[in-house]
């Protein structure tokens, strides 16, 4: 199912399954997931809360500890097979080969350490270099993610920096041993806007540099537009569409991926523009729904699609795959969408923007 | 550049709520203060949205908070429909907080874990409500209801049951049930999905039509406040920087700070031409000891002397739109006041 030559590329993904036992049975939170990538290109997984775009980057790099975990499938990383080797297998590839920087910068570094030490702790374990030496590579390292007066930082705690700051020094510690693949885990979610905007410049700086794969993850369409060369939309533990970033955009098919932009509030509309909310919530993973997991809050959902799940097809542009029984833009989706409109299907009128109570009289207020 | 000045209220009498000179300051010892909230200025008519938009730090959250008077501010005046809610004692403020309500951040702790929905959004009622408990509950559905949570089968569960996006419906039910004029979120949608905050955002704008309610709405997402506000004022660092009509600050910012913001503000198109090249590297100083002056320069590629030695005052751009800035992005339509001689219209892709 994978597109690219698996020859080229750093990190090829099969059939990916990541299901949790629980008592209620098994949550299905990566449930036969594709893809690849090659060295010095970005991948962008986006998807709601949920869909599984966490537990993914998670089973990818071996960091489903918890007991109650069953991956199967295939990671193939330069060649060898990831998936199931003990975590003290992926110890050696932690740091040197694969890397990640999590969410929320405020709880992913230890409080009561000196950042310095923490920033060089696996530098000194996987490079063997004296206390000295890490001093001066973890002063450079806290250089190039810009941070200023890089070494009266190396001895300050965590609390004594802001929130990018110390979003800057975990990305100084997943570069610090030259990984190979980068996992980016909304990176910037946590952070004001000025700031995303500063960390995911330096991001893009350092992976084109060091030419290293990066895989970044992120609810939010907005960050990955530009910023990667092709981008995998997740629903339900699926990917459902992949495509180049600009045919994202530009030849979007599934439903679900033109939902998520739709829902995005921009600037460019007027006041008071009512945004096309997604209906209802994500399905329950340990037991989906039948057919099409997004069919209950689809505005293009038909009879078909509840009851036959769409696999992923090949569509008119290179390296764009998509799974939709009624695809965006096509003529059945059309007809569908009206069918539904007529019936009164909440996701349809919502799409519609005619979802609103009571008559809209936002307009009248004077201002 | 962060201003002060009071040039852009309306005439008294026309707002619902008036806020004049809001200073709020927190000792943190030896003599220090943290100057939260710096000479903030707005108004707000019946029916309005004020979208108070700037990066964590900035103040917005304790302009909210002052605004109920908790904590009281040092310095400032608060007034509400006529009443001065500074110069209130305690007990007529308790009692004017029935008209003013508010929506918190983080939809799930907002709420009692340990009492089910329908004590929750009940909860305001036990004050002030009918004491009958059947009166009680009726308003409590019909209020649950109409923020779409079925009354019934929410009663008796408990906040864990329910999504964040339904939780932070359940709060606006609880800040609704008093029937208040005023409500002031404090970043109802930032911890929630972009497909959620949509439903958030839509029920808030219908709920205001039925209701006639007037909002502050604080964020730290320009699209977002863009969307929902009919003004938007801008603060930094705890003063306010541009104060206009919501649609007219996107098209034409004259704050350079503004539009640092816009240009960071991820938009989902790939075509985009990125800057990546943006030197802003800056960082909020520290508000226990602000710059002199403007309190941006230290972030601005337009500041110089002026701006550290004399603070700017809200100037008049256009009658929407007043701007705190000695060398602001576009002429000012007043000829006696010292205007930048590289003024060059509004950069950046903003429209």
């Amino acid at each position: 199912m994978t597109a690219a030559p698996a020859d080229h590329a750093a990190l090829v993904v099969e059939d990916l399954r990541t299901h949790f036992s629980v008592p209620a049975g098994a949550v299905k939170a990566v449930d036969g997931v594709s893809l690849s990538l090659d060295r010095g290109r970005t991948l962008g997984v986006v998807g709601e809360s949920g869909s599984g775009k966490t537990v993914l980057a998670r089973t990818i790099m071996g960091l489903n500890v918890a007991g109650n975990a069953v991956t199967t499938g295939s990671v193939m990383y330069e060649g060898k097979e990831l998936v199931g080797r003990s975590p003290k297998e992926m110890k050696a590839l932690w740091g040197t080969e694969m890397a990640m920087v999590f969410q929320d910068p405020m709880t992913s570094l230890n409080p009561v350490v000196k950042v310095g030490r923490q920033l060089t702790e696996h530098v000194r374990i996987h490079l063997g270099v004296s206390k000295s030496e890490a001093r001066s590579i973890g002063t450079d390292l806290l250089r190039s993610v810009k941070i200023p007066e890089a070494s009266e930082r190396f001895d300050v705690y965590p609390h004594e920096m802001s929130g990018g700051m110390r979003q800057r020094v975990c990305i100084a510690m997943a570069l610090a041993c030259s990984p190979e693949v980068l996992f980016a885990d909304e990176p910037t979610t946590a952070l004001d806007v000025t700031v995303q905007h500063q960390i995911l410049n330096l991001l893009a700086a350092q992976q084109r540099d060091r030419n290293m794969a990066m895989i970044l993850v992120t609810h939010d369409l907005g960050v990955v537009a530009g910023r990667t060369d092709e981008i995998a939309v997740m629903y339900a533990g699926k990917v459902v569409e992949k495509a180049p970033t600009a045919t994202l955009f530009n030849e979007m098919r599934h439903p679900y991926t033109e939902a998520l932009l739709n829902s995005i509030p921009q600037t460019t509309r007027p006041k008071h523009t009512r945004l096309a909310a997604i209906t209802g919530r994500p399905p329950d993973l340990i037991n989906p729904p039948p057919g099409c997991s997004f069919a209950p809050r689809c505005p293009y959902a038909r009879a078909r699609c509840h009851e036959e799940e769409p696999v992923l097809q090949i569509a008119g542009t290179s390296g764009h795959q998509f799974a939709c029984h009624t695809p965006v833009g096509s003529p059945a989706a059309t007809e569908a969408f009206e069918a539904n409109l007529a019936e009164g299907l909440p996701a349809a009128l919502v799409a519609a923007g005619q979802d609103a109570a009571p008559a809209n009289q936002q307009t009248d207020w004077a201002d | 550049m962060a201003g002060s000045g009071t040039a852009h209220l309306r005439p008294t009498g026309e707002a619902l709520l008036r806020v004049e000179d809001l200073t709020v300051e927190f000792p943190v010892g030896r003599n220090r203060v943290v100057h939260a909230v710096s000479g903030i200025s707005f108004d707000i008519v019946k029916g309005e949205t004020l979208g108070l938009v700037g990066e964590s730090g900035c103040g917005k959250s304790t302009t909210g908070r002052a605004l109920i008077q908790l904590p009281r501010p040092t310095r400032g005046q608060v007034t509400l429909g006529g009443a001065d809610l500074s110069g209130l004692d305690e007990e007529s403020m308790r009692s004017l907080r029935t008209q003013v309500q508010m929506i918190f951040q983080d939809p799930i702790s907002s709420l009692n874990p340990r009492r089910a929905v329908g004590e929750v959004v009940a909860e305001p009622l036990h004050v002030w409500g009918p004491a009958d408990k059947e009166a009680q509950w009726e308003r409590v559905s019909r209020m649950l209801d109409a923020v779409g949570i079925d009354p019934d089968t929410a009663r008796y569960k408990y906040p864990h049951e329910f999504s964040g996006g339904q939780c932070q419906r359940i709060s606006i039910a609880r800040a609704l049930v008093l029937e208040p004029e005023l409500i002031i979120c404090d970043e109802p949608v930032s911890a929630l999905d972009v497909s959620v905050q949509a439903q958030i955002l839509n029920l808030l704008e219908d709920l205001k039509a039925e209701y006639g309610l007037t909002l502050v709405f604080i964020a730290h997402d320009l699209a977002v406040v863009k969307n929902i506000s009919d003004r938007v004022a801008v603060m930094y660092l705890g003063k306010m920087c541009e104060y206009a009509e919501s649609d007219e600050l996107y098209a034409n910012p004259a704050h350079p700070y503004t539009q640092l913001l816009m240009e960071s503000l991820p938009v989902p198109d790939p075509g985009i031409d990125l800057q990546t090249d943006v030197t802003d590297e800056g960082e909020l100083p520290s508000p226990i000891s602000p710059p002199s002056g403007c309190r941006f320069r230290t972030r601005c590629e337009r500041a110089d002397a002026l701006c550290a030695e004399v603070e700017p005052t809200m100037r008049r751009v256009s009658d929407e739109h007043f701007v705190a800035c000695h060398h602001p992005l576009i002429d000012l339509d007043e000829s006696s006041v010292h205007i930048a001689a590289t003024a060059e219209g509004p950069g950046g892709e903003s429209t």
